[in-house]
């Protein structure tokens, strides 16, 4: 594969599910932490906390999933921890419901527009 | 002035009862032949009243609707909507009443509760050539969209409940008693020679200065800082702006309570100041952003509805124009500078548009009113008449303080007893699901 790439280095892709009114304060953290390149989609959940009743016409529905917000972000290994605690600090309320942070491992990453892979490539 | 007003009343309120004693009052009140229907007037004021309907929903409804984020646009078109319900309601029980009959220079009286003696020949002290019963309604669908324009200011954030509180209070104690003082029988603004073609002063002023109060009364919306919030949907803007102008023709030309002269010219000044204003916003925006936008385009042409309210009838179409222009130049400052400096949130601008557009509609009247144009009227400022211009600010300097004073009032009571705002976990999760439990859009489906 690509001879850049260096064994120590390697890539995460980091996923949040946080509220969608901790956006704004997410991203500004994440400026902060000179982490500028995120994928943002609008998503659909509950965990523990439960979702909400609607009613249509009289007829109640339970359970209906909350609107969340999903951010994906690609980095390398030492940008792991700045990553999460500026996500940490911008989505946490304290209440059940804030998200949570998933850490998988990358295998690779290729920027379209040069050809360049791994780590040279994410950012 | 204030203790003027009862005096002046009595003496008109007696003839009022004796409709043979018939003076020309009304703005359009040809003075033989009393009490004789006009099938054209008559047509032209019911289509003017389903016009005015149209303005609250969908017209405003949807103009601001667009304006909030996506969880909250049911809570725009509910309230919107409720305010239909429940002013009508409150217009026919009492509001006709305490607006219109024959009361003291303050408020009206109690005689037409229910519509009680509101019947279906003319009343020729309002309009001799519509049935009461016309005239009526035509004026209840502005009681309806003035408590409406005030949503504007605590959108996204105010507790359903408190909101419909509210608007009934405000819209009795505020709204009847200034619809009285300019338009009523014996009303001590109308006295006072203020003109108000089509509710500048009652309208705009009194709802613009009323969401100011709320807007800061309730305090800003969760996370706002001082940026304007991303409108979720603009082709929504855009319609209820279009849908807003076209209502507008039934609000100022219908306002000559007939199908003539007058409201063809109020007609055509109303069209000429919102195509101004909306150009002027455009091309400000050009110049100072670089690009026009289309919430520009459609702030500005609501922004010249607003300022031609108070002067449709009684300007000429030159100085429509020139109210057309500078509204925009006034509103612009308000809400792109003034606003985030001071950092108030208004979200939809209800008191930079309405407020200021209509304290400077009700200003520029005094400038530019002449009796070339509307006989019945006055001439302004620049016709040689500064008087004029010194009554309109004093009838804009003494509404916007009453209602000042008692929105306040009324917001201390209603927080006291249920509370304004919706809880922060409600406000975040999105007035729709947590005050009705429902959902504009799915995502899934």
């Amino acid at each position: 594969m690509s001879g850049r790439r260096t064994k120590e280095n390697k890539m995460k892709l980091i996923i949040a599910v946080i509220q969608p009114d901790k956006l704004e304060t997410v991203k500004e953290e994440l400026y902060k932490a000179e982490v500028n390149l995120i994928t943002v989609t609008e998503v659909l959940g509950h965990g523990r906390q439960m979702g909400v009743t609607e009613v249509y016409r009289g007829v109640k529905e339970t359970g209906n999933l909350l609107r969340k917000i999903q951010l994906e972000i690609a980095v390398n290994e030492n940008f792991v921890e700045p990553t999460i605690s500026a996500i940490r600090k911008g989505a946490c309320s304290g209440d059940i419901g804030d998200g949570k942070i998933f850490v998988l491992d990358l295998q690779d990453c290729i920027r379209i527009r040069t050809g360049e892979k791994g780590s040279t490539a994410i950012g | 002035m204030g203790l003027a007003g009862p005096a002046i009343a009595e003496e008109i309120s007696a003839p009022a009862a004796a409709p043979a004693e018939m003076t020309a009052v009304a703005v359009e009140a040809p003075a033989p032949a009393p009490a004789k229907i006009d099938t054209g007037d008559t047509a032209w004021v019911m289509t003017s009243s389903a016009f005015v309907m149209l303005m609250t929903l969908p017209g405003l409804a949807f103009f601001y609707g667009g304006l909030v984020r996506k969880k909250n646009v049911l809570s725009i078109l509910m309230q919107s909507g409720i305010m239909l319900c429940v002013i009508t309601l409150q217009w026919v029980l009492f509001g006709y009443s305490l607006s219109f009959s024959p009361g003291n220079g303050f408020i009206g009286g109690l005689k037409w509760l229910g519509l009680n003696g509101v019947g279906l020949t003319p009343y020729p002290d309002y309009a001799a050539t519509i049935p009461h019963q016309a005239f009526m309604i035509f004026q209840g669908m502005f009681a309806v969209i003035t408590p409406a324009l005030i949503i504007g200011a605590f959108a996204e954030r105010m507790k359903f409940s408190a909101f419909l509180v509210f608007s009934i209070l405000w819209a009795t104690l505020v709204y009847d008693p200034v619809a009285h003082w300019v338009w009523g029988l014996g009303g001590w603004l109308r006295n006072m020679g203020a003109l108000d073609f089509a509710g500048g002063t009652v309208v705009h002023i009194n709802a613009g200065v009323a969401a100011i109060v709320a807007a800061l009364m309730l305090g800003k919306r969760k996370g706002y800082a001082n940026q304007p919030v991303p409108p979720h949907n603009l082709p929504f803007t855009v319609l209820g702006a279009g849908l807003l102008w076209f209502g507008w023709f039934g609000f100022n030309a219908g306002s000559a309570l007939g199908a003539n002269g007058l409201a063809v010219g109020a007609f055509v000044t109303t069209n000429t100041a919102a195509a101004a204003a909306g150009l002027t916003w455009a091309l400000i925006e050009w110049l100072h952003n670089g690009t026009p936008t289309t919430l520009g385009v459609a702030t500005g042409l609501v922004a010249g509805l607003v300022a031609i309210t108070p002067a449709a009838g009684y300007v000429g179409v030159m100085p429509a124009i020139l109210i057309g222009v500078v509204v925009s130049l006034i509103c612009f400052v308000m809400v792109a500078f003034v606003k985030t400096k001071l950092g108030y949130d208004d979200s939809l601008d209800a008191f930079g548009v309405h407020g200021i557009g209509g304290i400077w509609g009700a200003l520029a009247t005094g400038l530019f009113a002449s009796k070339a144009v509307n006989p019945a009227g006055a001439d302004g400022l620049f016709y040689g008449n500064p008087a004029q211009f010194v009554i309109q600010l004093k009838a804009v300097l003494i509404t916007a303080l009453y209602s000042l004073v008692v929105t306040w009032l009324i917001l201390k009571l209603v927080n006291a007893l249920f509370g304004v705002r919706a809880s922060e976990k409600d406000e975040v999760l999105g007035l729709d699901l947590s005050q009705h439990h429902e959902g504009a859009y799915t995502v899934l489906e």
